[in-house]
């Protein structure tokens, strides 16, 4: 058998809630391989947590199997909590009256390295993430933004073999982020051989940073492939783009029933951005007709190759509010 | 598996650290830890100044009010405490470390006896000045063995509540409450245990009672006279009950940590 960083075969997790059952996951297969950076995309509520906490030894699994780094998550939990290590996005871990280097030398001492390794690692971390001035302020003091590169510098201080990265970046400014999503990117190939599975509701995030995406819907595994393979799936559709200038969109799509995997992103100066499919070209002239009526103005319009985002929506259906481009 | 130990007992002195040193930064825990407990220990003492029960029955009271603060401790930063880390996020985080959470424990225990250490001391230290109270020489092996194990088992029982306070849920919350109060009364934090007659086998139960009452006999005159057991056999009794704690302690952490990973009850939030 292959040594993946990450398998799973056909994983069920059911919970109880009240008198219901709920469905988690329904039957999920993947295979991760060592050194590389996967993305889980999914909307709220598709299982992506629950999965990472089922690969992290925090669930056990009601069927199936599911190994990391060759271990079985139900057997051999200490051998894979040493070698992993996990970040959740909005996470308030640790203690306020602790500062920063006292927090992060805390739940290094968990992991049993030498305080003095584990000081030279915080300090190092520290610079990398601009956080050196603040190592000394208590963590109750700390923005939303520094908690989360405190967190992040938790989670690779000791080392870890695979590391499990929930959400890293929700919640953070566009600066941060982007901090976050650099140190990932350098980190992985400063140290070959490493894992990381990545959730995220930012699809360009995972487009940026992943070698590969799944997506998961209700529980099922319903993509996987590279992002230029997914999007791959999208070329015989012809996706638009247009410009437009309007103090309200409200009831745009409705008005335009022909459209579909319609996305309205705001964009500067009082324009929005419209993304659409059309199956019939012909209708165009209708779009252009409806959006004069109501007195919106066009600045631009352009047939586009398709997104990530795109594949998201024709995979999962339907817009969700939580998923951002 | 050495390697095994030696990460444990370095994540006992991680948990340790925020309350042994990050604890003590402010120096407001002397107000609320020192001070006022202070103010009941004068209230008794004065009582038992008026009503002539001599000098050592002030010294009970002041051992007493200094004990206390190990059982606020217990109860508040130790049977509470998981409830609380899994409410912070946590303990998803202790369950993922490649350590036993019987270390986290542990360390919880290890910081809370410290810390609390020295306010018991700064409340013994300051009443027995301000009230002049004169202390005996009792066998020093026997006062180490009974503060020791009084702490050990009661520490043990803050363990055994912590495990069972997350497994209860919110509601065990009150149970703090209605324990704190009862408890004064139960090991005789103020008055000797014998005063209570067959209720102190009992209160035995809760490790506070006989360790106070062995601390009395050791280190006050009158201590005999009002001696609920032997010490001898109080320290024996306090073994059995730091052995069973722990044990116990030992057994519904592992039946906590399945139930969360079987049934997903402590770590997925909407549960």
């Amino acid at each position: 058998m292959k040594d993946f960083a990450i398998k799973t075969v056909d994983l069920y997790r059911f919970y109880k809630k009240g008198k219901r059952i709920i469905e988690a996951l329904k039957g999920v297969n993947i295979e991760v391989e060592k050194g590389e950076l996967f993305g889980l995309l999914g909307p709220n509520g598709a299982g992506k947590t629950t999965l990472i906490k089922i690969l992290t030894t925090i669930l056990l699994p009601s069927k199936g199997k599911a190994f990391v780094l060759g271990n079985d998550v139900e057997k051999n939990t200490l051998k894979i909590r040493e070698r992993i290590n996990m970040v959740s996005g909005g996470e308030w871990s640790g203690y306020g009256i602790l500062t920063v280097r006292e927090n992060l030398w805390m739940f290094s001492q968990f992991y049993g390295i030498p305080s003095r390794v584990a000081k030279r690692r915080i300090e190092e971390y520290l610079e990398i993430f601009g956080l050196k001035e603040d190592g000394n302020t208590k963590v109750s003091k700390l923005s939303t933004g520094m908690r989360q590169k405190m967190n992040i510098i938790r989670g690779i201080i000791s080392d870890p073999e695979v590391l499990f990265l929930d959400e890293p970046t929700l919640g953070l400014d566009v600066q941060i982020a982007r901090t976050v999503r650099s140190f990932i990117k350098s980190w992985m190939r400063e140290r070959p051989g490493r894992t990381i599975l990545l959730t995220t509701h930012y699809l360009h995030e995972a487009e940026e940073l992943c070698d590969r995406i799944a997506i998961i819907n209700n529980g099922m595994i319903v993509a996987l492939d590279t992002p230029k393979g997914l999007k791959k799936r999208m070329k015989n559709k012809i996706f638009y783009s247009v410009e437009v200038r309007t103090d309200s969109y409200d009831r745009l799509k409705e008005d335009i029933p022909f459209i579909y995997n319609v996305s309205i992103n705001p964009l500067p100066d009082g324009k929005f951005e419209l993304k659409f499919q059309i199956d019939n070209e012909e209708k165009i002239s209708d779009l252009f007709l409806i959006l004069k009526n109501r007195n919106i103005l066009v600045s631009s319009f352009r047939k586009r190759e398709p997104t990530l985002e795109d594949v998201f929506f024709e995979i999962v259906g339907e817009k969700d509010e939580e998923v951002h481009s | 598996m050495k390697k095994y130990i030696v990460r444990n007992l370095r994540a006992i002195w991680g948990r340790a650290y925020p309350r042994v040193i990050a604890a003590n930064r402010e120096y407001s825990w002397l107000v609320a830890d020192v001070v006022l407990p202070l103010l009941s220990v004068l209230s008794y003492g004065l009582l038992y100044k008026f009503l002539g029960a001599g000098i050592d029955f002030l010294g009970f009271a002041i051992l007493g009010g200094a004990m206390s603060a190990f059982w606020v401790n217990v109860l508040w930063s130790m049977a509470s405490q998981l409830y609380w880390e899994r409410m912070g996020g946590n303990l998803s985080l202790y369950i993922i470390a490649p350590i036993s959470l019987m270390s986290i424990l542990f360390g919880m225990s290890l910081g809370g006896m410290l810390s609390t250490a020295l306010r018991a001391s700064a409340t013994i230290f300051i009443g027995s000045i301000v009230f002049e109270i004169p202390f005996k020489t009792g066998n020093p092996v026997q006062l180490f063995l009974i503060f020791f194990l009084t702490l050990s088992s009661l520490y043990g029982l803050g363990m055994l509540l912590s495990s069972l306070y997350l497994i209860w849920g919110r509601e065990a919350w009150h149970l703090s409450e209605f324990l704190q109060e009862p408890v004064y009364l139960a090991t005789g934090m103020y008055f000797p245990i014998k005063f209570l007659g067959p209720v102190g086998f009992f209160s035995s139960l809760i490790p506070l009672t006989l360790g106070l009452d062995g601390l009395r006999q050791l280190l006050f005159k009158k201590g005999e006279i009002f001696g609920f057991l032997s010490v001898n056999m109080e320290i024996l009794i306090l073994v059995v009950l730091t052995i069973v704690y722990l044990f116990l302690a030992h057994f519904y952490l592992k039946k906590m940590e399945r139930l969360a990973r079987k049934e997903g009850k402590l770590t997925i939030r909407w549960e």
